[in-house]
């Protein structure tokens, strides 16, 4: 359908529109109109990807001379390829529409893994060495040497795409990663450096997160975008986690001696060559006095992740002196790594501000913080005269000079913590030296300079005037949308007693009772007999389900399951849960219905949809809170008190309702799909726990559906799935209307808009 | 830790082998377990669909039925109905018969073996009859005999013929105009339905007759054989349809075309029903009993069924291999399974690291298996790309070691102790389910030799494999096309119907009833309440008692503690069964607690007012007469359920329904909801409540029909007051 929102056309390639979707587009249109920020939360299950992505490509049709850039950020590859995937139905749609005039370039970035077609090199088994692989066979010396000498093998593809330079393009289009790849093949081309490339030019690019967030990873791939972009972080309710681990780096025992390794080995490079090329040690020497960190433009195939510091925060001097020649710097990271060594041996927790840990480096180890904040540029510099291409191999020398500078830059919003084991494992002795960041709008703060419009949106913002205190920002607008439901579609309970009538909960001291847990065992063997197709389970952790899991095994309960269901886990390896994943899909679709037990936090509730039959019911086990005696977590709290005057209760309160809310808001993908939520905890009852869930589950969670045993809530549930199979007007009957068509919206717009609306 | 691998040992059953294994500890004395064999799983692919709801869709409208035959003559019909309703169930047409009679009927024509008689009591005249659409002829078999007849059939008014069941000969009586009655007597009940049929048929013609302009709307076509063939192998498969069909094709209430114009899915689906559906793996664990211990000695015991076997070698390829490598050559049969039974129990505990350093054939089976990985490799490349979580794992940038934060709250420990001899129930399980998915290729047959099993497993992934590579380019573009389509909304766009693969269940009924019953057997632990016994017995078993303690004085205890219990726990039940019951124990709806006739009756009737419902509702709008005679016919029939429901004094109702004029439907309901409470009553009191609760629903669904109809007949009649039946 079209329509007019003000002055922009919206192509959206639907016959029908949701009223939430119009006026989310609405919201949106006056923001980039500002050319300002936006925080949007709108409901699982309301279309929210499309309705962001025709807007926005429309918005830029209807303003050719000026036409903005659309930035997508993802959580994850999966999600990337679901968004590009939606992208494609919204340009064929488009195109056969506006004719070749709507033609855009999109395209999905992600790291060579996944996008080689290199046969030699993707033969290699894990991810560093099909990096590395590739790095051996493009660097830019080792191209020179090959030129000489014919043995030395490059990758053609790679070849092919440098011979063809400038003429090397993407005809516009929108590609996933698979077409990327089926291109590059066809023309030889190599779509890796390919879409490097073309992201400059792109239309949209779809990527991942840190690509705009890590400043390590920005500073290559994200330099060049241009000011007139639209920035969307989807899913973003769990952004500040990003931010903040993007500028954190920790350092363990195997950190040092693998640093210790580098550094001899380069020490014997540096050596080799004084001996037979002391030339270009001197060009390096004499590069550096003249102040320059960098050697100019490097060719593609030689970037290496940039400056972990924000581009703000790096100093544009030259290297100091004590570092400037390669022997002097490595006596420097010698003593560096010999002083962190001998604070790991500490027996107790130690926790210090990144000012005091400077000071006492200087003191006892003789490195000023000035030399600290250039170490990384420094080891760049040394890495690329040394010609060293098995990058992997110097991961551990890296980190450390990370930690130099990220130490040496920041004084504020950081803090080192020294701890000798986990809490959690009192036995095991694995220390670890954590540099912390705590202030998430760091990390964020050069996005939101660098673009006119950042959009974040997600379906669980609430409290939605959290976000803009926690990443420092003012949007112009900040919403938040109901969901107009035809039908009750979505059935969030909280069950807080077992069949038992005993109260069910993961409290610490009640996580481990054997009523609780067969209890909670009890609950998913009836709800298996009774829901069709897909459930999913999720627990607050992977131990706890393990213990979990185990305990049914002995009482015969996961027996009981499997009679009704197949039964699939996510475990810690990716590639099995991922396997899982498809193969829960595949029990869904055939109709033999199946389980999946899953974690919050983890992977698979962060960006998996458990849509339509994949999923009728969601069980969330308990809340989801953190390990709240982490001392990172601790200090975490401190600073946020102090900085932006929230309560730790609070702050936990809402990071874990965040987490349950998003876990459950994987069930519903659109108003014709339906659901069941169980909030299986008794705390899930206490108004303070409740009240933070957003307001699309919170509006349909009726008082009856707040203190529930087993028994009842299996009634709920029979009556609901009763309901939910039977036919229903789609388009909203009497009333309000859930679902506009092209009239309607004509209609809409002669009318006051507002009334209608809401 | 002392090894007693001397002391192992093993007995061959039929089936069954057992390996008993020694423990780790050592024990005096060996005891053998015995692991039951697993109760069958009535679980099916696909069960879960539609479980819950019995919807009824009076929004659809099947097609509009294109038979000639269709149009019954609305008196007939039901007087035919109401006159049969007196005995009880009549033997089931057997099929040839029923297609012969067809077939028959098709080309217009019957003829069967009779004797005509003048009246009842007239032992008749041998002969032949032969009906057609316009006539009927009685040939005598003496040619010479008087008793010729040849009349047309509208000068027929009327036909009644005897009940299979009573004990008179099968006789058909036909009524002429004048008032004569001709009866002829047939060989068999079979021969009497057949023309029974064909008289009632072409009844409807002769009163049709004057109306040639309606016909044009109902063309004449009649089945072909084939489809006939396939009705009635539904019917025989499907006793509910059966019971439907019987009550209302063979009742004339619906013709044969209407009745199926509705099920049309069911006859086309059938085609693709000859595709041989596969019997699916059961979803539970075999392999994963635990070993039997006594708990005295420290042996256990193994059990290791064919099954089980087929089983393990799907789950585990490695060790398929090794039994392939190993037995016969290097070890036997026996010593593999000990072997591999040994390392089951010593998995996952420090003596596992141990013995497999000392044992190589031992550590080949907690080694982790190599085919698998290299399988799972495989695998990874062809999962669905929105689900593919392996891709994000290591991006060239985003995953550096040591980057991000190490040990905050919210991950969790990860499993620093990262033996090579690790293997946990997740894995298991996540590989059971994925090898249920895979179904097998292993048949029954096959199962009892353990190295066949072996070769086949070994065999199929062989070929999968190849065929793997060569589908993995084509699946590609098919994933694609997958994903968009997944990907759009669907309630925003104009539906499209996804062809749906058939689920074959034989007889939904019997299924769902079996299916129920299993889960009441299978739900451990929860001990399904006896109802068996009725207030009234334990109401008499207190009086016995009572009568008993003034005979004999009282003893001590008083009552004797089991009748007490019995009357307790029934009068308690009975109590809160209404209130409480519900929702309680998963297996039991109130249904079940009714006396199985009562619960049979009412799902019968719920059924046939369904699908009356359905014809109904799908008439309207009314557009010709044909639609307004079936619509009437329905809501004369819908009448005469529920006057049935509640045992209606029949006979009444049937004299008022020849003349039963629209505006009396509502006297007549008035009457119905009467009858209703009197049935309610006529029920256990205890169980009153329940079945007031079944039937509201239904009262309900027919008032609406009723309601519908006197709103679109008052309509009808304003628009045309001559006229007051409407089209009449």
């Amino acid at each position: 359908m079209k329509f007019q929102i003000e002055d922009v056309t919206v192509y959206f390639p639907y016959d029908n529109i949701y009223p939430e979707q119009y006026s989310y587009m609405v919201e949106l249109k006056r923001a980039l109109d500002a050319k300002g920020h936006c925080l949007l939360e709108m409901p699982t299950g309301t279309g929210k990807t499309i309705a962001l992505l025709s807007l926005i490509t429309s918005y830029s049709l209807s303003k050719p001379e000026s036409p903005i850039k659309l930035i997508y950020c993802t959580r994850t590859v999966h999600e990337m390829e679901k968004t590009l995937a939606e992208l494609k139905l919204l340009h064929n749609y488009q195109v056969k529409h506006l004719g070749p005039a709507a033609r855009i370039l999109a395209i999905g970035l992600s790291s060579r893994k996944n996008l080689c077609v290199n046969p030699t090199v993707l033969a290699a088994e894990n991810r560093d060495s099909v990096d590395a692989g590739c790095r051996k066979l493009t660097a830019s010396w080792v191209r020179a040497l090959a030129a000489e000498n014919p043995n030395v093998p490059t990758c053609e593809y790679f070849e092919n795409y440098e011979r063809a330079a400038s003429s090397a393009v993407l005809p516009p289009g929108v590609y996933m990663l698979q077409d990327l790849r089926a291109f590059g093949k066809q023309k030889g081309w190599c779509p890796y450096f390919l879409a490097r490339h073309m992201v400059q030019v792109a239309n949209v690019v779809v990527y991942s997160y840190q690509y705009l967030l890590d400043p390590k990873v920005a500073g290559i791939i994200s330099k060049e975008m241009q000011k007139e972009s639209v920035v969307v972080f989807d899913e973003a309710h769990n952004i500040d986690n990003v931010c903040i681990e993007a500028l954190s780096v920790s350092v363990r025992k195997q950190t040092l001696d693998g640093a210790t390794r580098n550094l001899s080995r380069m020490e014997t490079e540096i050596n080799r060559f004084k001996a037979t090329d002391a030339k270009r040690l001197r060009d390096e020497y004499n590069r550096l006095v003249e102040g320059l960190a960098q050697r100019g433009n490097l060719a593609a195939s030689d970037t290496w992740l940039a400056n972990p510091a924000l581009p703000d925060d790096i100093l544009r001097q030259a290297v100091p002196g004590n570092i400037r020649r390669a022997e002097h710097f490595l006596h420097v990271l010698r003593r560096l790594v010999q002083y962190l060594d001998v604070q790991l041996e500490t027996e107790n927790v130690v926790k210090e501000s990144p000012v005091t840990f400077v000071d006492s480096i200087n003191l006892q180890a003789g490195i000023d913080q000035k030399t600290l904040k250039f170490c990384y540029d420094r080891l760049h510099s040394l890495m690329l005269t040394l010609e060293i291409t098995d990058t992997d191999e110097f991961l551990h020398i890296q980190t450390i000079c990370d930690f130099a500078t990220l130490v040496g830059t920041y004084a504020r919003g950081f803090s080192i913590i020294i701890e000798p084991f986990d809490e959690r494992m009192p036995d095991l002795r694995d220390p670890v030296l954590q540099l912390s960041c705590h202030d998430a709008s760091l990390a964020i703060k050069p996005v939101f300079d660098r673009f006119q419009s950042v959009v974040i949106t997600s379906g669980t913002l609430s409290p939605i005037d959290l976000y803009p205190r926690l990443l420092n920002f003012h949007p112009v607008v900040s919403r938040s949308f109901t969901m107009s439901l035809t039908r009750d579609c979505i059935c969030p309970m909280v069950l807080t007693r077992g069949s038992d009538q005993l109260p069910v909960s993961t409290k610490f001291d009640m996580r481990s009772d054997d009523g609780v847990v067969r209890n909670y065992g009890k609950l998913l063997v009836e709800m298996v007999s009774i829901v069709p197709d897909g459930i999913v389970c999720f627990f607050v952790s992977y131990s706890y389900m393990d213990g979990i899991i185990n305990s049914w095994n002995h009482t015969g309960i996961l027996k009981e399951i499997m009679q009704h269901k197949l039964v699939f886990i996510e475990t810690q390896d990716v590639v099995e849960t991922t396997l899982a994943l498809d193969n829960y899909r595949r029990a869904c679709d055939c109709g033999r219905g199946a389980v999946f037990f899953s974690v919050a936090r983890g992977k698979v509730a962060e960006g998996i949809d458990f849509d339509r039959h994949y999923g009728r019911l969601v069980i969330m086990f308990g809340v989801p809170f953190q390990y709240t005696l982490s001392r990172i977590l601790i200090a975490r709290l401190e600073y946020l008190r102090d900085t932006f005057q929230i309560k730790e209760g609070d702050f936990l309160t809402f990071d874990a309702l965040r987490q349950a809310a998003q876990c459950v808001g994987r069930v519903i993908r659109s108003k014709a799909d339906y659901g069941m939520m169980i909030f299986a905890d008794k705390r899930y009852s206490r108004h303070d726990k409740r009240s933070k869930l957003p307001g699309w589950i919170l509006s349909r969670l009726s008082d009856a559906h707040l203190n529930l045993s087993t028994d009842m809530a299996l009634h709920i549930a029979r009556e609901f799935l009763r309901k939910m199979a039977q036919p229903y007007d789609k388009s909203g009957a009497g009333g309000k209307k859930t679902l506009l068509s092209q009239e309607d919206l004509e209609k809409m717009v002669d009318n006051d808009m507002q009334d209608m609306l809401y | 830790m002392r090894r007693r691998r001397g002391r192992l040992g093993l007995r061959a059953a039929r089936s069954v082998r057992e390996a008993e294994i020694g423990d780790r500890g050592g024990g005096a004395s060996r005891v053998r377990g015995r692991m039951r064999r697993e109760r069958r799983v009535r679980r099916k692919e696909g069960m879960e669909r539609n479980q819950h709801s019995i919807p009824i869709d009076i929004n659809s409208n099947p097609n509009q039925p294109t038979d000639s035959s269709c149009c019954v003559v609305l008196s007939n019909a039901v007087a035919d109905h109401f006159r049969r309703r007196g005995g009880r169930e009549y033997p089931y047409l057997n099929p040839e018969d029923w297609i012969a009679g067809k077939a028959n009927m098709a080309s217009g024509q019957v003829t069967k073996r009779v004797k005509y008689k003048s009246s009842v009591k007239d032992p008749g005249t041998p002969g032949r009859l032969l009906l057609t659409l316009e006539k009927l002829v009685f040939k005598p078999n003496n040619p010479n005999s008087a008793s010729k007849l040849n009349m047309e059939f509208r000068y027929i008014k009327n036909h009644k013929y005897t009940k299979e069941g009573s004990n008179k000969a099968p006789m058909l009586n036909l009524t002429s105009s004048q008032g004569a009655s001709y009866i002829f007597e047939f060989e068999n009940y079979d021969d009497l339905q057949v023309c029974k049929e064909c008289v009632g048929k072409a009844l409807s013609k002769s009163v049709e007759a004057p109306k040639p302009a309606d016909t044009s709307e109902v063309p004449s076509e009649q089945p072909t054989t084939e489809e006939l063939l396939m009705r009635m192998n539904l019917l025989r498969e499907n006793s509910e349809l059966q019971k439907l069909h019987k009550r209302f094709v063979i009742d004339g209430i619906l013709t044969e075309a209407e009745f199926w114009a509705t099920r049309k899915k069911l006859l086309s689906g059938n085609s693709s029903r000859n595709t041989k559906q596969r019997v699916g793996l059961k979803s539970i664990m075999l392999s994963e009993s635990r070993p039997a211990a006594d708990g005295r000695t420290n042996k256990v015991t193994f059990n290791v069924t064919p099954e089980i076997v087929r089983e393990i070698f799907a789950e585990k390829p490695a060790v398929r291999q090794a039994y392939l490598n190993l037995v016969p050559n290097k070890m036997t049969d026996r010593d593999f399974w000990t072997k591999y039974c040994r390392a089951e129990f010593i998995q996952g505990t420090q003596a596992a690291v141990a013995e497999a350093a000392e044992d190589e054939d031992l550590a080949l089976f907690l080694k982790p298996d190599d085919i698998l990985a290299r399988e799972t490799r495989q695998k990874i490349r062809c999962v669905d790309p929105t689900l593919d979580m392996e891709a994000d794992q290591g991006d060239d940038y985003t995953h550096l070691p040591d980057h991000g934060i190490a040990r905050d709250g919210s991950k969790d420990i990860t499993d620093s102790q990262n033996e090579i001899y690790r293997r946990t129930l997740s894995q298991d399980l996540n590989r059971h389910a994925a090898v249920i998915l895979e179904g097998t290729t292993v048949d029954d047959e096959q199962l009892r030799d353990t190295q066949s099993v072996a070769e086949a497993l070994a065999r199929s992934k062989q070929g999968h494999d190849s065929a793997n590579e060569e589908a993995y380019a084509n699946a590609n573009q098919e994933r694609l096309q997958r994903i968009s389509q997944l990907m759009e909304i669907e309630d925003l766009r104009e539906s499209d119907d996804h062809p749906l693969a058939p689920l074959s269940i034989k007889d939904p009924r019997d299924y769902f009833d079996s299916q129920q019953a299993s889960v009441l057997k299978t739900s451990a632990g929860v001990e399904t309440m006896k109802c068996s016994l009725s207030t009234r017995e334990a109401y008499g078993s207190l009086r016995q008692s009572i009568s008993h303690i003034k005979a004999a004085g009282l003893t001590d205890p008083i009552v004797t503690p089991e009748v007490a219990l019995k009357v307790l726990s029934v009068l308690t039940q009975n109590i809160s069964s209404t209130k409480f019951g519900l929702g309680k124990n998963p297996g039991e709806s109130v249904l079940d607690r009714l006396p199985s006739a009562v619960k049979d009756e009412l799902l019968y009737h719920w059924m046939s007012i369904q699908e009356l419902l359905r014809h109904y509702w799908s008439s309207y709008p009314i557009t010709t007469t044909y639609l307004y005679t079936k619509v009437k016919t329905m809501i004369l029939f819908l009448i005469f359920i529920v006057a049935y429901n509640g045992k209606f004094k029949v006979d009444l109702l049937f004299c008022n329904l020849q003349h039963l004029q629209v505006s009396r439907l509502k006297d007549a309901m008035s009457k119905i909801d009467l009858q209703l409470q009197e049935m309610k009553e006529s029920v256990q009191p205890d169980l009153r409540h329940q079945v007031t609760l079944l039937v509201r629903p239904m009262q309900q669904a027919l008032d609406a029909a009723m309601q519908h109809y006197d709103a679109d007949l008052q309509k009808r009649s304003a628009r045309s007051g001559e006229r007051p039946n409407g089209y009449a």
